[in-house]
């Protein structure tokens, strides 16, 4: 269409200091937490950082230290859930052929009723998929009183009866935590009784953590456990992976499983998006881990590790420039001639609707100011999506994550256990004899290593702008202030924000639900979210705020 | 491909699962009830997953921004009581948020460890973390007991308990007391409306609208100007009466009032379709000595007249029906006034008196209505019935669709919560003109779906 030159701006080091207008971040950030009250306000103050990196002489960045996964103090209105959101809505709730019953009463069970927009594509009508079902043990006040034990077997025995799934997950919630109900034994006599039904229970009452964070730890034990491994027989394929943390939010997992089999590569499970008890038990199979959302699914990238010896490494598929390179990574992984040449091949072939779409946004989108507050990983890996428009992130933070997630991997030993940490279990993962592989069979694997190729994730603040402000578990309050502050041309965030940045006449696009949009991944996901942005920036509802009269 | 591909017509009486509820818990509709008081901040006592879930619920459906602070306990709290997490909760929220009223509701785990609220608060107020002239409500809502609509009543009802007042045995003749019940904020705005052509003082609580159906401004107004004000709240012991609209959500409340204050009482069905909103009207004129505006009368006219206009496609259509008995008990009402067939009405609230109000109003004229309450009053149990026999129309919430989808029937959403439509925030279906906007509903979807399935050479220009 156009003649002019494509013109994409080089951000690859951002560096513009976060001045606005008048104000320093000093003062932005004593203005966020002015009305606190003292204790909180100290809190506060530890997970409010200004991004102030220091380059040493051998290259790497020390970063400002953050206050990470900590109690929200309460009072607070603040964006987290609760870890049996993060248990059964993250991690379980997109799997489709495993019943999750939610044990307690009727709320829990009904808010986590596909209200993520998890989809999922079952290849015929003969698949199972349970979805778009919801399915409680409603627990009365007689079971509080007397025990729910009882209602939860024959909760389990009347859905096998009805559906004969594959698997039956419990999920318990707080009071069932709280009166002493024993799900995981009811689960294990129920396993017993059905024989060929895989009857698990996750401990994911609501109170566990300080956020989802502890659900989706939770949940990943529980994977781990009762099914990865549980397929004996290789599966076919060559170039096996697995995508750890991708959640399949608005269809993105289908880009992503499309892409793969363009490039040759065979997807052996994605955990979660998209996914079935099948994909669970043989992932154990695959020889490269990519995890997306670190924030959620380390943990069993960790423990397939050392359990089965795949390594893994960080992807992201967020954005045109991530995804080519997240490709090109896992070709390199491979070392294989011919899988590299068919990854060339399909980012040469995306890529020019990606610089079509980019040049036709630009004259509108660049210099435009973001807020990203959302997720354990998507406050950053959207970032991406952003810079390929010229838009800055002048402000970004999460809503559950851990310092690790900020700082990176090198901070881990670091971090201190505290008393909410130390409720989830952490699982002692053996070598297995039979199924160990040597991770990898090519010879280059030690210099893979040596250049840093696995487990390096660098965190959010070392590819943020010098002094844009990182703020861990933002508040409404805090929110509303940065934005009345920095008037932001778009805020990321939940429905829970939404409508109030929005009455603040600054459009709020949800990075969790991808509200009417999505999906985002890959190169076509990138072309969309360009043209989501441009459209929500560019509106002309704002011009119509106020009144002529006014 | 069927969505809901693994429900079959084979209805086994269940015992212990509940399979899609047809209703949820009660702490959201505290959280609802309590934004219909202006500058209140209600606030969940409990886990932040409660807190967080009945936000994204309430935000999702009236598209509005829903506030409210929890006391964010974790294990601890579990263990040690809650009280530590409430006073400093209510520490913070002065300071940060400065609310007039904060309504502390109960979550199933706050309620299981024992917290005593009041306790709490008046602690809060000891240590000077509730400022002067400020105040906290309560009300428990265990979430295994009733069901949201209780919440709803329960929050309802403390505001009674904390705020009417009787100033003198003679009560102010034109004053009268409006619990609009579980509606949206538009149809609270209609009642008001048609109060207000009553010549009476109302007094509406809670009244969300202008809450939450705000004005865009640019600027972000944590408490709109909407809501029962404190003044009006205590003001409510001095009306001649009080109309309880919806005697499951208003109910209680009514009758704490006329039991603290000897405020006498109406509890109505809600006005949703033409004779309970005959009753509504019939109920203010012992209130105002007895007159109808003529264009009361005259807007009431006009829906008999699109009744009529309307009533062949009406005639014989059969209905299944879902939601909060309230509105089901209404709704079922006008549509056997549109000669219209409810055939399956079903409600996750348990409760018997449920039953016996449908009866009522179905009369013996309705033959083979299955009406059931209760844990297994769910969503799957109403496809099941539609699997064996199919309806013509479905009106219920969002999660209908599904149901709608797979045997391709319309419908008509109504009730709580809409996730996926936009605009019932601002339309009433209460009153009137809100039935009008009903009819038009209904019988768009049946001529829609005529025009669809109409062979080419009877596709009709004129209807």
């Amino acid at each position: 269409m156009s003649s002019k030159p494509i013109h994409t701006p080089d951000l690859s080091t951002p560096s513009e200091p976060f001045a606005v207008e008048a104000l320093t971040a000093d003062q932005i950030k004593g203005e966020l937490t002015r009305q606190y009250p003292a204790k909180v306000k100290r809190k506060r103050d530890k997970q409010i950082v200004l991004n102030e990196k220091t380059k040493n002489q051998d290259g790497s960045l020390t970063l400002p230290v953050i206050n990470a996964n900590t109690r929200t103090s309460p009072g607070i209105i603040t964006q987290r859930g609760c870890t049996y959101a993060g248990c059964k809505g993250v991690i379980m709730g997109p799997t489709r052929d495993i019943i999750n019953i939610t044990h307690g009463p009727i709320g829990c069970g009904f808010y986590s009723w596909l209200t993520r927009r998890n989809q999922t594509k079952p290849p015929t009508e003969e698949h199972d998929n349970y979805i778009p079902y919801s399915f409680s043990t409603d627990m009365q006040d007689e079971n509080i009183i007397f025990g729910g034990e009882k209602k939860l077997k024959a909760a389990i025995q009347e859905a096998y009866d009805m559906f004969h799934p594959k698997a039956i997950a419990v999920f318990a919630t707080c009071p069932v935590g709280l009166i002493g109900d024993d799900v995981h034994q009811a689960c294990r006599e129920m396993k017993r009784e059905l024989v060929d039904c895989n009857v698990f229970a996750f401990s994911c009452e609501g109170y566990k953590g300080v956020s989802q964070s502890a659900g989706h730890h939770i949940a990943n034990n529980g994977v781990f456990q009762h099914m990865v491994g549980n397929q004996t027989k290789e599966p076919k394929g060559k170039f096996k992976i697995n995508l750890l943390g991708e959640y399949n939010i608005g269809g993105d997992a289908f880009v992503l499983e499309e892409m793969f089999e363009k490039c040759g590569i065979t997807l052996l499970s994605t955990f979660s998006g998209n996914s079935t008890v099948e994909q669970f038990e043989r992932s154990h199979w695959a020889e490269l881990n990519c995890v997306m959302c670190h924030r959620s699914i380390n943990y069993v990238a960790d423990m397939i590790e050392k359990k089965y010896g795949a390594p893994w490494i960080k992807v992201n598929f967020i954005g045109a420039k991530a995804t080519a390179k997240s490709l090109r990574k896992i070709a390199e992984f491979f070392n294989d001639a011919d899988l590299t040449e068919r990854v060339e091949n399909f980012i040469t072939a995306e890529y020019p609707a990606v610089l079509k779409a980019q040049a036709e946004v630009l004259p509108r989108t660049e210099g435009k100011r973001a807020m990203l507050f959302v997720g354990g990983s998507r406050a950053h890996s959207y970032q991406e999506l952003f810079k390929e428009i010229g838009m800055k992130t002048i402000a970004a933070g999460y809503e559950f994550a851990h310092r690790d997630d900020y700082e990176g991997r090198k901070v881990l030993p670091d971090i201190k256990v505290d008393a909410d940490s130390r409720n989830i279990e952490e699982l002692t993962v053996e070598r297995d004899e039979k199924l160990y592989r040597e991770p990898k069979t090519n010879a280059d694997l030690e210099s893979l290593q040596k250049r840093d190729f696995f487990e390096n994730y660098q965190g959010m603040m070392a590819d943020m702008g010098e002094k844009a402000m990182i703020i861990d578990d933002v508040s409404h309050h805090e929110a509303e202030k940065l934005i009345e502050m920095c008037q932001p041309d778009i805020f990321c965030a939940g429905i829970k924000e939404k409508y109030a940045v929005q009455k603040l006449g600054v459009p709020c696009k949800q990075l969790h639900s991808y509200d009417y949009g999505g999906p985002y991944a890959g190169f076509q996901g990138a072309v969309r979210f360009y043209q989501d942005i441009d459209r929500m920036v560019n509106s002309k509802v704002k011009d119509m705020i106020k009144a002529p009269w006014e | 491909m069927a969505l809901l591909r693994h429900t079959t017509d084979d209805v086994v009486e269940r015992q212990a699962l509940t399979v899609n509820p047809a209703k949820t818990c009660q702490p959201i509709g505290a959280m609802y009830a309590a934004l219909g008081i202006n500058r209140c901040l209600p606030h969940s006592h409990g886990s932040q997953g409660c807190c967080s879930y009945h936000r994204s619920t309430l935000s999702r459906h009236y598209k509005e921004p829903a506030m409210a602070a929890t006391s964010s306990f974790t294990e601890g709290s579990s263990v040690f009581g809650g009280q530590a997490n409430l006073l400093q909760a209510l520490n913070t929220i002065f300071s940060v948020y400065d609310p007039d009223v904060v309504a502390v509701h109960t979550t199933c785990l706050s309620e299981t460890i024992g917290d005593d609220i009041p306790q709490i608060a008046d602690a809060a107020v000891a240590k000077g973390f509730v400022p002067e002239g400020k105040c906290v409500i309560h009300c428990n809502t265990p979430s295994y007991v009733g069901s949201h609509t209780t919440g709803f009543a329960n929050m309802t009802k403390a505001m009674v308990d904390y705020f009417s007042t009787s100033t003198s045995e003679d009560k102010i003749a034109d004053q009268i007391n409006i619990i609009p019940g579980w509606v949206e904020p538009a149809d609270m705005g209609e009642i008001k409306r048609l109060v207000k052509m009553m010549s009476l003082k109302g007094i509406t609580f809670p009244d969300t609208s202008g809450v939450l159906d705000a004005p865009l401004t640019a600027e972000y107004n944590m408490y709109p100007k909407g809501g029962a004000t404190i003044e009006q709240l205590e003001a409510t012991g001095d009306s001649a009466g009080t109309i309880a609209l919806g005697p499951i959500c208003s109910g209680p409340a009514a009758e704490a009032l006329q039991n603290k204050c000897q405020v006498p009482q109406n509890t109505l069905p809600l006005p949703i379709g033409l004779r309970a909103t005959d009753m509504f009207i019939q109920t203010l004129r012992k209130y105002n000595g007895g007159n109808v505006p003529a264009e009361i009368t005259a807007e009431r006219g006009r829906l008999v007249d699109l009744v009529s206009d309307m009533s062949q496609y009406f005639y014989g259509k059969t209905v299944a029906l879902w939601g909060d008995p309230d509105q089901l008990v209404s709704l079922t009402q006008f549509l056997v006034d549109l000669d219209m067939r409810p055939k399956y009405i079903i409600t996750g609230t348990p409760g018997k008196a449920f039953l016996r109000r449908i009866g009522e109003v179905l009369g013996d004229g309705v033959k083979d209505v299955i009406v059931k309450q209760g844990a297994q009053a769910d969503m799957l149990y109403i496809h099941q019935l539609i699997k064996r026999e199919r309806v013509d129309l479905l009106i219920g919430n969002t999660y209908g669709k599904y149901i709608s989808r797979d045997e391709d029937i319309p419908l008509i959403r109504h009730g709580f919560p809409i996730l996926d439509r936009i605009g019932h925030q601002y339309f009433p279906t209460a009153g009137y003109r809100g039935a009008m906007r009903l009819c038009e509903k209904i019988l768009d979807a049946f001529l829609d779906r005529q025009d669809r399935d109409a062979p080419e050479e009877s596709f009709e220009l004129t209807m």
